[in-house]
C-alpha cells in the first residue's frame, strides 16, 4: 500500500493477539489529514484494538504506526501519553465522564491535564460546550444529564484541545438515531472546521455515513475497499 | 433478475443440459417461481449468439432439451465482471445480490468481496444522501432519511450475510 | 424456611443477569404464597446468608473481607475482655506466694516456721526476684510452686531463670547465686511464664539483728495496693480509646463491597423482591459475614494468646492459660457484634433506595445536620466539667464511670462531628490542580464513606493526644526527681551493721578489690532521736541521722576546717527549734521504743557546719569520726557504701552486685538516677503509642480496602482518563489526595479534640494544661505514615487498572 502524501498517520501490517486469539492480523491503514474515516465491521473483528493502536492507547505487537513521520511504536509511554494529550482526543461509547467532575470540568480536563490554566481551560470548555448545544448543562454533573447530551459534552471535550485527530469508537451506540445523528453532525462539523481528522469505529451504515471514506475490518484485517471505491 | 449471469455462472463448474441448468436455478434461486422454458431457451440462444456459451454436445433423440451447454472463455470473463461489479442500490435488489454471492461460493470466487465492494458502493450513496441532508430544507430531509433507512436495511442484510458466508457456503456445496 | 427446594442448587454462580446469583432462586421464593411474618422473615435473611456464600466470586470476596475484619475487630476485643481476668490471676498468683509479715504478733519458731530474707538482684537489666530460705522444722511451709523446700546451698528457680544460668550468659549470675539447682518453680508460684524468680536454701541466715523475717505460711492477708484513682481513669480511657476505632473498623468491615452488594440487591427487585425484603436479604448476608467474622475472631484470638507468653513488658509476661475473656464480656461480645453489624447495614441503607434498575443514593439530598453530632460532645463535657479539681491521686476514687462515660461521650463526638466536617470543609473546596481537583470533586460526592473510617483514625488520635498530655501533666507528680546525684556514685549498698565503722571500712575493701570499680566511699549511719521532750504538743522530737566516717570521707559532705579522729560536727540549724538535735543534747540511737536502745550525748564542743547532701540526697545532722563514739553503741546502724564504676567497663555493675551477694545476700543494693518515672506510666505509655499505633494500621486497612474497591469500580474510567493522556503521578496524587484529605481534617478535629479533653482531665486532677507538642507530632506522623502507606499500596493497583483493557466494556 503506498501511502499517500499528505498521510497523517500510516498503520502498516499490525499484529496483535492477546493470548491465544489474534485481534489484528496484517491490518494497514492511512489517514489522511483533516479526512473523516469510518472503521466498519463485525463485531470482534479488531476495530477497537486498531483504533487503540493507532492512537498509541496500546501497542502492536509488530507492524508499523508511523504520526506525522514519526514512529509511535518507539516512543516512551511518557511520550505516547503526552501525544495523546496535546494532538488527540477521543470518544467512547458510554461512562467516560468524569462522574464527580461537573460537565465544563470535564470538558476542561484535557487542557488542564496538559497544563493550561484553569480559568482559560475552563474558559475554552465553555464556549465548546456552547458550540455543541449543552451549554446549559455546564454546571451539572455527569449523572445528572441524558445520554445524548453526555456524548455531545463528550465530544466537546474530545474537540477542546484542538487535535489533529479525534478517535471516536462508536461515540452512538448508546443513543437512539435521532441523538445519533446530531451527534455525529456537530462531531463531524467541528472536526471539518478545526482541521481535526477523525477516525471513527461504528457498525451503523448510517453513522458511517458521516465519512469521507470507510475501512472494513474482517477477522482483524483491513480490506482494500478504498481502491475498489476509486 | 439477470438470468443469463447467473445461468453462465452454474455452467462455469460443469457443462449441463438446458433442463438441468433450468432445475438448478429453480432450486437455488427461484423462490417458488419456476422459470418457463421458453424463458430458458430464449436466454441459452442469446447467450449462444453472443459466443458466451457453445454447445458441448447433442445426445442422440433430438429435441432442444438434448443439447449440452458448457460456457467459453468469453462466458468466463462476463461471469467475472459481472460478479465484481457493484449494483446500483435500489430497492428490493437482494436477489441479485443473493444470487451473486451464491454464484461466488459455487464458483470458488471470494463471496466477501462481492459484500464489501457492494457496501462501498451503498456507502457512497448513502454519503451523497446525508450530505443532501445537511443541506437540503426539511422535507429534503424526510425524504433522504427514508433512502437512507431502506439503504442501511440492505447493507444490515449484507452484513448479516457476510457473517454467515461460511455457513451459507457448506449449504451451496452440499 | 422457603424450603429445600428453592434453596437446593446454587452451586453455579455468576449466571444470568450480572453478578446476580440465585435470582431466580429468589423468583420462585417469591412465588410462595401467604407466607408471611417471622417464617418470611427468617427466610429472607437464609436468603441473604446464602447469596453471601454463593453469589459468585464477587460476593464471598465480600463476604471473606468481612469475615476477616469482624474477626480481627472480635480478636481484640475478645483479648481486652480478657484483661480482667490477666489481671486478677496476676494478682492472685503474686499474692500467694507474699512473704511479707508486717507488723503482726511476733511468730515463736517451731516446727512449722521459716525464715526468710529478700535476695532480689538484677542482672543485665532483668529483674530477678530472690529468696533465702531457712526452714526452722520439718513441717516449714513451702511457698507456691515448689515441690521440696532447697537444703542449704541449693536452688530452686524459674525456668526462664533456669535457661539463663545454664547459658554462657548468665556465668557471673551464676558466681552469685552459688548453689546447684535442685528443683524448678511451678507455675502456680510465678507471676508469668518468663519470670526470674529463685529461692536459695541456707542454714545461716538469723531473724531479728540477721535481717531474716519469720513466717509461719506465704499467701498475703492484705489488699494489695491497687491502682489509684488517676490511674484507673486513665486506663478506663485507653480502653476507650483503643476499643472504640476497632468498632469504627468494624462497622468498615461490615459494609465493605457495599456497592456491590446494593447492586446486586437492585438485581434482585428486578425479580420481584421489595424494599423490605432487600434490607433483610442485605441483613441476612452481613449477618452471615459477621458470625463467620466471630469463628476467625475466636481462631485469631486462641492462636493469638500462645504469642503472649513470648512477650515482656516492664518485667511483666503473662500466661497463655491467664488469657481468658470473662464469661460475661465473651456473651456480650457475641451477641452485640452481630447485632451492631446489622444495625449498622439497615442504617447504612436508609440513606439508599435501590430500585430495580439501579441504586440511587441520597448522599447530597439530605444534608447532614450539626446539632445532633454537636450533642456527644456537649453531654461529655457536661458530665466531665463537674470533676475539674476533684480528683487526687490519695484521694477516694473518682466516679469512674462519669469520668469514662464523658470520655466516651467526647471521643464519640470526634466520631459524629467528622463527617459533618468533612463534607463542610470539602464542599468549600474549590479548584487547584487536576489531582486536587479530582479529589476533592470525589469527596464532595460521597464524603460518608471516607469520613466514617477516618473517624476511627480521629477517636484513636484525640484519646491519645489527650492521654499524652495528661501523662506529660500528671508524670511531673509520677515522675519525679529523686535529689541523687548519679555523677559522685553510680551504686550504693547498705546493710544492717551492728559492728561498727571498722566493719564498714571492711567491706568497702572488698569493693575496692572488685573489677571495674573506680570509687569506694564508706560510710556507718545510726538513726538518732533526741531524749529531750519536745517544747509543744505538736513538734515532734528533735531527731537526725548520725553519719560516721573517716575525715577525708567526711571532706566531702561539709567544710570541717580541722579534722581529726575523735571530732564530732553538728548541721547549721536552719532556725525552725528541734529540727535536729545540737551540740550537747542527750539522743537514743535506733528505735526509740526499743528498752535497749544506746544513749550518746552530742558533745557540747561539737562546732556546727554547713553540710551538704550525700549522694543519695539525703543530709545528715551529726558527723562523726569512728573515734568520737564507741563501736558498741551502734547496735543499730548501717554500712553504706558508694562505688563509682568504670564506665569502660559495661560488666562492672555485675562485678560490684557479685561482690555484695558474696558479703551478704540481704545487702540492698540502689542504683542513683537524677530523676524517676513511675514504671507503671511507661508500661501505660507504651501501651497506648502500641495500641494507637495498630489501631491506625487497623484503620488504614479498611481506607485500604476501600480505596482499591473505589479504583475496581473506577477501572473504566481510569483506562479512558490514560486514553485522555492523564499521567500516572496526576491519579496517584489524585488517590493520596482523596486519603489525606480526610484523615488531615480527621486528625485536626482529632487535635482540637484532643487537647481540650486533656485541658479538662488536668483540670479534674488539678495539674496545670500543658500541650504535649511532641506527641502530637508524633501522632500526625504516624497518621500521615498510614495515608501515605495506604496510597503506596493502592498505588499497584492503580496502575494495573491504567491499562488499555479497561476501555473493554464489561
Ligand atoms: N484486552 C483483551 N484481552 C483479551 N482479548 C481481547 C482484548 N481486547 C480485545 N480482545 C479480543 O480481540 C478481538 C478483537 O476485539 P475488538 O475489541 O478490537 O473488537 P471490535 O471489532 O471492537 O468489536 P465490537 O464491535 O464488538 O466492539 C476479540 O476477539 C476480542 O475478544
Ligand atoms: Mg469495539
Amino acid at each position: 500500500m503506498t501511502a499517500p502524501r499528505d498521510a497523517l498517520i500510516s498503520a502498516i501490517d499490525l499484529h496483535k493477539a492477546f493470548g491465544p486469539t489474534p485481534a489484528l492480523d496484517g491490518a494497514s491503514l492511512e489517514i489522511a489529514a483533516g479526512e473523516v474515516v469510518a472503521i466498519m465491521g463485525p463485531s470482534g473483528s479488531g476495530k477497537s484494538t486498531l483504533l487503540h493502536c493507532i492512537a498509541g492507547i496500546t501497542t502492536p505487537d509488530s507492524g508499523r504506526i508511523v504520526y506525522r513521520g514519526r514512529e509511535l511504536s518507539g516512543m516512551s509511554d511518557a511520550t505516547r501519553s503526552a501525544l495523546r494529550r496535546g494532538e488527540f482526543g477521543f470518544v467512547f461509547q458510554f461512562g467516560q465522564l468524569v462522574p464527580e467532575l461537573s460537565c465544563l470540568e470535564n470538558v476542561a480536563l484535557p487542557l488542564r491535564l496538559d497544563g493550561h490554566k484553569r480559568r482559560e481551560a475552563e474558559r475554552r470548555a465553555a464556549s465548546w460546550l456552547d458550540r455543541l448545544e449543552v451549554g446549559d448543562v455546564a454546571h451539572k454533573r455527569p449523572g445528572e444529564i441524558s445520554g445524548g447530551q453526555g456524548q455531545r459534552v463528550a465530544v466537546a471535550r474530545a474537540l477542546v484541545t484542538a487535535p489533529r485527530v479525534v478517535f471516536a469508537d462508536e461515540p452512538t451506540g448508546a443513543l437512539d438515531s435521532l441523538n445519533g445523528e446530531r451527534v455525529m453532525k456537530l462531531l463531524t462539523e467541528a472536526a471539518r472546521d478545526t482541521g481535526a481528522a477523525v477516525v471513527l469505529v461504528t457498525h451503523e451504515a448510517r453513522v458511517a455515513a458521516y465519512s469521507d471514506r470507510e475501512v472494513v475490518v474482517r477477522d482483524g484485517r483491513t480490506r482494500e475497499v478504498e481502491l475498489m471505491n476509486r | 433478475m439477470a438470468i443469463g449471469e447467473t445461468f453462465l455462472g452454474l455452467l462455469e463448474s460443469r457443462p449441463r443440459h438446458g433442463y438441468d441448468l433450468k432445475r438448478a436455478y429453480d432450486e437455488r434461486f427461484g423462490q417458488g417461481r419456476a422459470l418457463a422454458y421458453g424463458q430458458v431457451y430464449a436466454t441459452l440462444s442469446r447467450l449462444l449468439k453472443s459466443g458466451l456459451i457453445e454447445v458441448h454436445g447433442i445426445e442422440p433423440g433430438g429435441g432442444p432439451e438434448r443439447k449440452r451447454y458448457a460456457i467459453t472463455d468469453a462466458g468466463v470473463t462476463d461471469v467475472q465482471r459481472w460478479l465484481t461489479q457493484p449494483e446500483k442500490p435500489d430497492l428490493y435488489l437482494q436477489n441479485t445480490l443473493y444470487s451473486k454471492v451464491v454464484l461466488a461460493l459455487l464458483t470458488g470466487r471470494p463471496a466477501a468481496d462481492i459484500l464489501d465492494t457492494q457496501r462501498a458502493e451503498h456507502l457512497r450513496l448513502m454519503r451523497e444522501l446525508t450530505r443532501r441532508k445537511s443541506t437540503g430544507d426539511f422535507p429534503d430531509q424526510l425524504i433522504c432519511d427514508y433512502a437512507l433507512f431502506h439503504l442501511e436495511a440492505d447493507l444490515r442484510w449484507l452484513e448479516l450475510t457476510a457473517a454467515r458466508l461460511d455457513q451459507l457456503a457448506k449449504e451451496v456445496s452440499a | 424456611m422457603t424450603g429445600p427446594e428453592s434453596l437446593g442448587d446454587t452451586d453455579e454462580p455468576g449466571i444470568g443477569p450480572k453478578n446476580l446469583g440465585g435470582a431466580d432462586e429468589l423468583g420462585r421464593g417469591l412465588t410462595a404464597p401467604g407466607r408471611v411474618g417471622v417464617r418470611r422473615w427468617f427466610a429472607d435473611l437464609a436468603l441473604g446468608g446464602r447469596l453471601a456464600l454463593s453469589g459468585g466470586r464477587e460476593s464471598w470476596t465480600r463476604t471473606t473481607l468481612t469475615a476477616v475484619g469482624v474477626g480481627l475487630g472480635v480478636a481484640l476485643l475478645l483479648l481486652s475482655a480478657a484483661v480482667p481476668n490477666i489481671l486478677a490471676s496476676r494478682t492472685e498468683r503474686i499474692s500467694a506466694r507474699d512473704d511479707l509479715r508486717l507488723s503482726q504478733s511476733e511468730i515463736k519458731p517451731g516446727d512449722r516456721t521459716l525464715l526468710v530474707s529478700d535476695f532480689d538482684t538484677t542482672y543485665h537489666d532483668r529483674g530477678i526476684r530472690g529468696r533465702v530460705l531457712r526452714a526452722e522444722g520439718p513441717a516449714a511451709p513451702r511457698p507456691p510452686g515448689v515441690a521440696k523446700l532447697p537444703g542449704s546451698g541449693e536452688l530452686v528457680v524459674s525456668p526462664e531463670l533456669g535457661k539463663l544460668l545454664a547459658a554462657p550468659e548468665g556465668a557471673l549470675l551464676r558466681e552469685r547465686l552459688g548453689g546447684t539447682i535442685v528443683g524448678t518453680i511451678g507455675d502456680q508460684g510465678l507471676g508469668g511464664p518468663l519470670e526470674y524468680a529463685f529461692y536459695l536454701g541456707s542454714d545461716t541466715i538469723t531473724a531479728g539483728d540477721g535481717g531474716a523475717r519469720r513466717i509461719d505460711g506465704f499467701g498475703s492477708q492484705y489488699e494489695r495496693e491497687g491502682f489509684d484513682p488517676v490511674l484507673l481513669i486513665l486506663i478506663v480511657i485507653i480502653f476507650v480509646v483503643l476499643l472504640l476505632p476497632v468498632a469504627v473498623f468494624i462497622g468498615a468491615a461490615v459494609r465493605f463491597g457495599g456497592d456491590r452488594r446494593d447492586r446486586r440487591l437492585a438485581a434482585l427487585r428486578l425479580v420481584g423482591a421489595d424494599g423490605a425484603m432487600t434490607r433483610r436479604i442485605a441483613a441476612g448476608e452481613t449477618l452471615l459475614g459477621t458470625l463467620l467474622g466471630l469463628g476467625v475472631g475466636a481462631v485469631v484470638f486462641l492462636a493469638g494468646r500462645q504469642l503472649v507468653e513470648l512477650f515482656t513488658i516492664s518485667d511483666m509476661t503473662v500466661f497463655a492459660a491467664d488469657v481468658q475473656p470473662t464469661l460475661g464480656l465473651a456473651l456480650l461480645i457475641a451477641l452485640t457484634v452481630p447485632a451492631a453489624a446489622v444495625a449498622v447495614t439497615l442504617l447504612a441503607l436508609r440513606r439508599v433506595v435501590i430500585e430495580p434498575l439501579g441504586v440511587v443514593r441520597h448522599a447530597g439530598a439530605t444534608r447532614r445536620r450539626l446539632w445532633w453530632r454537636l450533642a456527644p460532645s456537649a453531654l461529655g463535657l457536661a458530665l466531665l466539667t463537674p470533676l475539674i479539681g476533684g480528683v487526687s491521686q490519695t484521694g477516694p476514687a473518682a466516679n469512674e464511670y462519669q469520668v469514662a462515660g464523658g470520655v466516651v461521650l467526647l471521643l464519640l463526638g470526634v466520631a459524629a462531628l467528622l463527617p459533618w466536617l468533612v463534607e463542610a470543609v470539602v464542599a468549600r473546596l474549590r479548584g487547584g490542580a487536576v489531582p486536587w481537583q479530582l479529589a476533592t470533586r470525589r469527596l464532595q460526592l460521597s464524603s460518608g464513606t471516607s469520613a466514617r473510617v477516618v473517624s476511627g483514625i480521629a477517636v484513636a488520635s484525640a484519646g491519645a493526644i489527650a492521654l499524652q498530655m495528661v501523662f506529660a501533666g500528671i508524670g511531673a507528680g509520677y515522675t519525679t526527681s529523686t535529689g541523687q546525684d548519679p555523677n559522685r556514685a553510680d551504686l550504693q549498698f547498705s546493710l544492717r551493721n551492728p559492728a561498727g565503722h571498722a566493719a564498714s571500712e571492711a567491706i568497702a575493701a572488698r569493693f575496692r578489690d572488685t573489677a571495674g570499680v573506680r570509687s569506694v566511699t564508706s560510710y556507718t549511719t545510726v538513726y538518732a532521736t533526741g531524749t529531750t521532750t519536745p517544747a509543744g504538743p505538736d513538734v515532734p522530737p528533735a531527731a537526725g541521722t548520725v553519719l560516721i566516717a573517716g575525715c577525708a570521707a567526711l571532706l566531702e559532705l561539709a567544710d570541717l576546717g580541722r579534722c581529726a579522729d575523735g571530732d564530732v560536727f553538728v548541721r547549721q540549724p536552719s532556725g525552725e527549734p528541734g529540727e535536729w538535735p545540737g551540740p550537747g543534747e542527750e539522743v537514743l540511737f535506733g528505735d526509740s521504743e526499743d528498752p535497749d536502745a544506746r544513749r550518746w550525748t552530742v558533745p557540747a564542743t561539737a562546732p556546727t557546719v554547713a553540710v551538704r547532701p550525700d549522694p543519695m540526697g539525703n543530709m545528715p545532722a551529726i558527723l562523726a569520726t569512728p573515734g568520737a563514739l564507741p563501736a558498741g553503741d551502734l547496735r543499730a546502724g548501717r554500712t553504706e557504701i558508694y562505688v563509682g564504676l568504670d564506665p569502660a567497663r559495661p560488666d562492672a555493675i555485675e562485678y560490684a552486685r557479685n561482690t555484695a551477694a558474696g558479703i551478704s545476700t540481704s545487702m540492698s543494693i540502689y542504683q542513683l538516677t537524677d530523676r524517676q518515672e513511675s514504671t507503671r506510666f511507661t508500661t501505660i505509655r507504651r501501651g497506648l503509642y502500641l495500641g494507637a499505633i495498630l489501631t491506625m494500621l487497623l484503620i488504614g486497612a479498611s481506607i485500604l480496602v476501600s480505596t482499591l474497591e473505589q479504583l475496581r469500580d473506577r477501572k473504566r474510567l481510569l483506562a479512558i482518563l490514560v486514553a485522555f493522556g492523564a499521567r500516572r503521578s496526576t491519579l496517584s496524587w489524585s488517590v493520596l489526595f482523596q486519603t489525606a484529605v480526610p484523615v488531615g481534617l480527621g486528625l485536626a478535629l482529632a487535635v482540637g479534640t484532643g487537647i481540650g479533653l486533656g485541658a479538662v482531665l488536668m483540670a479534674m486532677v488539678n495539674r496545670p494544661v500543658r500541650v504535649d507538642w511532641g506527641s502530637i507530632g508524633l501522632i500526625g506522623a504516624v497518621a500521615a505514615g498510614v495515608v501515605v502507606l495506604v496510597t503506596a499500596l493502592s498505588l499497584p493497583a492503580l496502575w494495573r487498572m491504567m491499562r488499555p483493557d479497561g476501555l473493554r466494556t464489561e
